[in-house]
This record gives structure tokens, C-alpha cells and sequence, in this order.
């Protein structure tokens, strides 16, 4: 939204630019510098669209086809979720390595809840939501009040949720045929449109609401963080609590909210994971911090917190899934595409301190 | 007269360290009080318990003769007290405009406002602009440029911009023209100045003994985490405040008591 004002920007003041290129270079580097500090988010659109342009070069409409381009969108439906939670807790310099395991626990409670107990599925769903902010709840309690590093806090909860996850369900999993006749609302986010499909109802742009519910969070959250004396605040106190603090930021409330709406969107993508592998399973979604961390650095979101954007992230989730399914296309070693994430993050990194570097 | 704030025997420990050790303070209606002392002395904590920053071990605060227990400097803030500190709290990456605001933004009238919380972005950098024009310091393009793209002395100008903006009963200032070239002191002192023409009262920590001389009405001289004594600085010379300050020299005898 108003990132995409700031590229606008930048493509008028481009000419000006490039006119004082030949006669100062220094200024150019400083320059770019600068519109990158403005807008970390720039570097992965940039990387994501050569990305894509080089990958529909190379494959021709087998890849530049709406069905394989919404393909990827489905495919990172998830980590993205997952990661727009993470790129909040991120943002106040936090880390939270528990996402995967609050998203399959509170899963687990919406289907557990509806198919053990016999719950109306909209409670079990909502206590599958209320599970997850509750997770969140502690995170930040211990973190905010309790002066825990962040990164120790979420590693033990990391272990606790998963153990609770398997003890609870006793590692049962339940079936997507018996979801879709009793319950297919833990389906939901399954729920597919196309557009442009042939006769037989293959190809065209398939959109799945675990989609549509990513784009729509991604955009309310960037609005929250730009717009509202909230997202001002996470920002503050990313970038430093002790002067957050003095300036009369709340700042273990503004922790303790940051974690809590982390827990709950993890729980809309436990919702959401439902809905893509159609059964509830207590073993899936086991990469998801990993992944969602991956996301949110190659996304120019800062790991020293107060800088990036989760538009960013999510330029880096569609990155990963580009380049997974391009070089599988291409017939590559999946190990190609590993190698290829490990460069990108490293990489980020490396922009991300020269970006800070500049700045001072 | 009534001390519009008043302090009395205030402790704070850190560890082994006793940063304040039964400190009283007073400053009168529509003075500048400077505070002065050697590193370590306790200026900052003394302050800071005063801004809600820090909460005392022991003592008591008086606001106007009331009793007050700050617990956070949004209290503080709220009785009218704004503080500079000596760190500055401001965020860097975010904008002037942003840090100006922290803590009290303002939001869009309207339902855009009231429910989906929208801040008023163009009303807070104007007010800003304004603010920073006031004071000369405007010497910034950008409202919207991120704070720690500015010198040390844009920051420092920014930081007291905010506290002159927002104090209405007292404004404390920790070491405000630490960082600052001789024109922008001036501005500062000038600044000073003017906030006292308006009736508000000043706490002015300044290790500048010219500036000291040149504004206060009173000096607060700080030692070993206590008052040792104030001073009228038309009585005595910068070398007496410094040996006071130092322990080169006894204090007089009738300005312990003041
Ligand atoms: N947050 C803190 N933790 C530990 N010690 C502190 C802290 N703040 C101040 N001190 C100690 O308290 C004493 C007084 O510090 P301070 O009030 O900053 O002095 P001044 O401002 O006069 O230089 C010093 O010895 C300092 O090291
Ligand atoms: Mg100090």
C-alpha cells in the first residue's frame, strides 16, 4: 500500500539519479543506501521478480502460467501465515521458534475438540484460536515480565507445546474424509476458487482462501504497523526498549500483544493447514520455524529488530517457493534449492548490515 | 513559598553501588535550577526518580505539596513534567515526526480514527515542523527523515523540541549541550530562556560551568549522591562551584542549610 507509493517514488526519481551517476558515484551508493533504509523491502521485490523472469525464461509457460504461479502461492500459504507471526516478534528483536509447534497444537484442539468432545465446530475452532493466543500469552509474559532472551523462552516452548501436542492427541490423526463430511469448516481455508480453468476443469489460476487470508493479513498488518500508535510502538521498541520506554511506550504491554496476536495468527495457520493437507495430523508443520525465519531474513526484516516490513517477508516467502518449484520444474536436485535459500540468507544479512552501516 | 517540586530523602541503590543517599531537592515556581556535580554523583538518578524513570528505594516526591509515587514516566509525563534525557530516548529508525509523538500520538478524527485507529500523520508533522521552527532548529529538510540520519546536535535539538512542545509544569534538561556546537547551545540557552519567560520552571544538569553561570537562578550542587548545597551564582565564582562540587573546598555554612 504505501510501499507501493515509495516505489512509485523511486521510479521518478530514477532519471535524476541516474543523470548524476557518471560524476558521482559515491552519491549513487549513498543514495541507493538511503531508499533502501527507507525501503527494506525493496531488495526482495527486486530479487523476486528476476527470479520469476529468469525461471519463465527458462520453462517457458510450463512455469509463467497462472496454474503454476498460484501453484506457489498455495504452497507458501503457510509459511507465510506463519511468517507474518514471526516478522512481529522479529520486529520487537525477538525470535520465536515455537510458531510450528503453537500452529499443529492448536490445530489439534480444533479437531480434537469437535471430534473427541463432540463439539460445534466454530467453538472447537475458536478454542483452537483462544489455544494459540494463549501459547503467545506465555511467551510474552516471560519474555516481557519475566526478563527472559526471547530465543531460550521460545526453544522451551518449542519443546513443551510439541510434547502437550503429542500427549494430547496421542499422536491420532484425523482423517480428511471424516473432516469433510462432519466438520468441513476445519476445511475452510481449503476451499478452492479457479479462474480459468479448461473443460475439464484443470489449469487456470487456483486461488484457495489459505490465500486469500494470507494477502488480506499481510496487508492488514502492514496498515496496523505504518498507520496506528501500536505498530509505531513495536517498532520502538525493536529498535530500542529502554528509550521506548522513556519516551512513554508501554513497552511490556506493547511485548505481551505482539506475542499474543503471534500465537493467535499461528493458530489461523493451523486453521489454514487444515484446509492444505485436508487431515489434522499432529506430526505436520515441523519445519515451519525454520522456514518462517527463513522467510522473514530473506524478507529484509531485521533480526536486531525495529527494521523491515512484513511486505518484505512476504516477497521473501514467494522467493523460496519460485525458486522450489522452478528448479524442480527444471528437474534440479532438490539440494540446488537448499543451496540456493543458504546463499539468499546469508546474502540478506550481509544487505541488512551494510544497510545499518549506512545509516550512521 | 511552596516548592512547585520537592524532594526529600531520596534513596536509590544499585548492588553495592548507592547511586542517591538520602537526597533532598527543592525547586521553586518559574526558576532555573541548574544541578551540578561530578560523574557519577547521582545527577541522572536524582532526575530520573523525579520522571518517573526510576523508583526510589526510600523518600518521598512532592508535586505542589502533594505527595506523588511515579511508577513510570507516562505518570510524570501526565502531571506535566517532561524530561531530556541523557541518552536522548529516541528511537533511530523511526521518523522525527514519529519520535516526537511516541507516546502520545495523535489519531485521525472520525471513524477512521475511533475505529480503525489511524494516526494523523500530516497533523503531527506539522505540529512537529512548527515545534522545530520555534526553536531555529529547523535546519532539518524532512520531518519524515529517520532520527538517526541527523547529527548528534539535530538529535539533541529534536529531543528538546519534544520536552519544550509538551512540558507545562516543569521541564528537566540532562546535559542538553553535551553534544552540541557553539550556535546550537545558544539556541538551547535561548530556548531556556524562553520556557522560563512562559512561567514553567527548569531543571538544568550542565557540566558547562559559562552556561550554568550564564542561566540559573539557583545551582543544586551534588555530591556523593546528596545535595551539598545550592548556591546563588551571583555570590560565588565558577572556581568555588567547582571546588564545592569537587571537595576542594567546604561548602559554606549557610548554603547546606538552604
Ligand atoms: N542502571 C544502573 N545500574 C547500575 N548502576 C547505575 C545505574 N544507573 C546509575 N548507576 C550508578 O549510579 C551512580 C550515579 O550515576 P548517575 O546518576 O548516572 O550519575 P551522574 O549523572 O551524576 O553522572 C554511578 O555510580 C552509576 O554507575
Ligand atoms: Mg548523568
Amino acid at each position: 500500500m504505501a510501499d507501493a507509493q515509495d516505489y512509485e517514488k523511486l521510479a521518478t526519481s530514477n532519471a535524476q539519479t541516474v543523470a548524476q551517476f557518471a560524476d558521482d558515484d559515491r552519491g549513487f551508493v549513498g543514495r541507493l543506501q538511503h531508499r533502501l533504509h527507507l525501503t527494506p523491502s525493496l531488495v526482495p521485490l527486486i530479487v523476486l521478480v528476476l527470479a520469476i523472469i529468469v525461471f519463465g525464461i527458462l520453462l517457458g509457460s510450463k512455469f509463467f502460467s497462472p496454474f503454476a504461479l498460484t501453484l506457489i502461492l498455495q504452497q507458501v500459504a503457510i509459511v507465510g501465515i506463519v511468517g507474518a507471526a514471526q516478522s512481529l516478534v522479529i520486529l520487537t528483536a525477538g525470535i520465536d521458534l515455537s510458531v510450528g509447534a503453537i500452529m499443529v497444537l492448536s490445530s489439534v484442539v480444533m479437531g480434537q475438540f469437535t471430534f473427541r468432545y463432540g463439539l460445534p465446530v466454530e467453538v472447537a475452532v475458536a478454542c483452537g484460536l483462544l489455544c494459540g493466543t494463549l501459547c503467545g500469552f506465555i511467551n510474552g509474559w516471560l519474555v516481557a515480565v519475566m526478563k527472559l532472551p526471547p530465543f531460550i523462552v521460545t526453544l522451551g516452548m518449542w519443546q513443551i507445546i510439541l510434547a502437550t501436542n503429542f500427549l494430547y492427541s496421542a499422536n491420532e490423526t484425523i482423517r480428511s474424509q471424516e473432516i469433510a463430511t462432519e466438520a468441513p469448516l476445519l476445511q475452510f481455508f481449503g476451499t478452492t476458487l479457479t479462474i480459468g480453468a479448461d473443460e475439464a476443469g484443470r489449469g487456470g489460476a487456483n486461488f484457495t482462501y489459505g490465500v486469500i487470508f494470507l494477502v488480506a493479513l499481510v496487508l492488514a498488518l502492514t496498515y496496523v504497523l505504518r498507520e496506528t500508535a501500536w505498530g509505531r510502538h513495536v517498532y520502538a521498541v525493536g529498535d530500542d526498549p529502554d528509550a521506548a520506554e522513556l519516551s512513554g511506550v508501554r513497552v511490556k504491554r506493547t511485548l505481551i500483544s505482539v506475542y499474543m496476536l503471534s500465537g493467535l495468527i499461528c493458530a489461523f495457520a493451523g486453521w489454514a493447514l487444515i484446509g492444505r493437507i485436508g487431515s489434522v495430523s499432529p506430526t505436520s508443520g515441523q519445519l515451519a520455524n525454520i522456514e518462517s525465519i527463513t522467510a522473514v531474513v530473506i524478507g529484509g526484516i531485521s533480526l536486531f529488530g525495529g527494521r523491515g516490513s512484513v511486505l518484505g517477508m512476504l516477497f521473501g516467502a514467494l522467493i523460496v517457493g519460485v525458486f522450489t518449484l522452478g528448479l524442480r520444474l527444471l528437474g534440479a536436485d532438490a539440494q540446488w534449492t537448499y543451496l540456493l535459500i543458504g546463499l539468499l540468507i546469508i546474502a540478506a544479512v550481509a544487505v541488512d548490515q551494510w544497510i545499518r552501516r549506512v545509516s550512521n | 513559598m511552596e516548592p512547585i517540586l520537592k524532594g526529600r530523602n531520596l534513596v536509590k541503590r544499585y548492588g553495592k553501588v548507592t547511586a542517591l543517599d538520602s537526597c533532598d531537592f527543592d525547586l521553586m515556581p518559574g526558576e532555573i535550577l541548574a544541578v551540578i556535580g561530578d560523574n557519577g554523583a547521582g545527577k541522572s538518578t536524582l532526575i530520573k526518580t523525579i520522571s518517573g524513570a526510576v523508583i526510589p528505594d526510600a523518600g518521598s516526591i512532592y508535586i505542589e505539596g502533594k505527595e506523588v509515587k511515579f511508577t513510570s514516566p507516562i505518570q510524570a509525563r501526565a502531571h506535566g513534567i517532561e524530561t531530556v534525557y541523557q541518552t536522548l530516548a529516541m528511537s533511530p529508525a523511526l521518523s522525527i515526526a514519529d519520535n516526537m509523538f511516541m507516546g502520545r500520538e495523535i489519531k485521525k478524527e472520525g471513524f477512521m480514527g475511533t475505529i480503525f485507529r489511524q494516526l494523523d500523520r500530516k497533523k503531527m508533522e506539522t505540529l512537529a515542523r512548527e515545534k522545530l521552527t520555534e526553536l531555529g532548529l529547523m535546519t532539518i529538510q524532512n520531518i519524515n527523515q529517520a532520527v538517526e540520519t541527523l547529527s548528534g546536535g539535530q538529535r539533541q535539538g529534536v529531543a528538546v523540541a519534544r520536552a519544550a512542545a509538551f512540558g507545562s509544569k516543569v521541564i528537566i534538561l540532562d546535559e542538553p549541550t553535551a553534544a552540541l556546537g557553539v550556535k546550537e547551545s545558544r539556541k538551547v540557552l535561548e530556548l531556556i530562556q524562553d520556557v522560563k519567560a512562559r512561567g514553567i520552571p527548569i531543571i538544568l544538569i550542565s557540566h558547562n560551568m559559562p552556561h550554568v553561570f550564564e542561566v540559573a537562578d539557583r545551582i543544586h550542587i551534588h555530591r556523593l549522591g546528596k545535595r551539598l548545597c545550592v548556591i546563588d551564582p551571583k555570590d560565588y565564582t565558577m572556581s568555588d562551584a567547582v571546588a564545592f562540587m569537587t571537595g576542594a573546598k567546604e561548602p559554606p555554612s549557610e548554603a547546606v542549610a538552604a
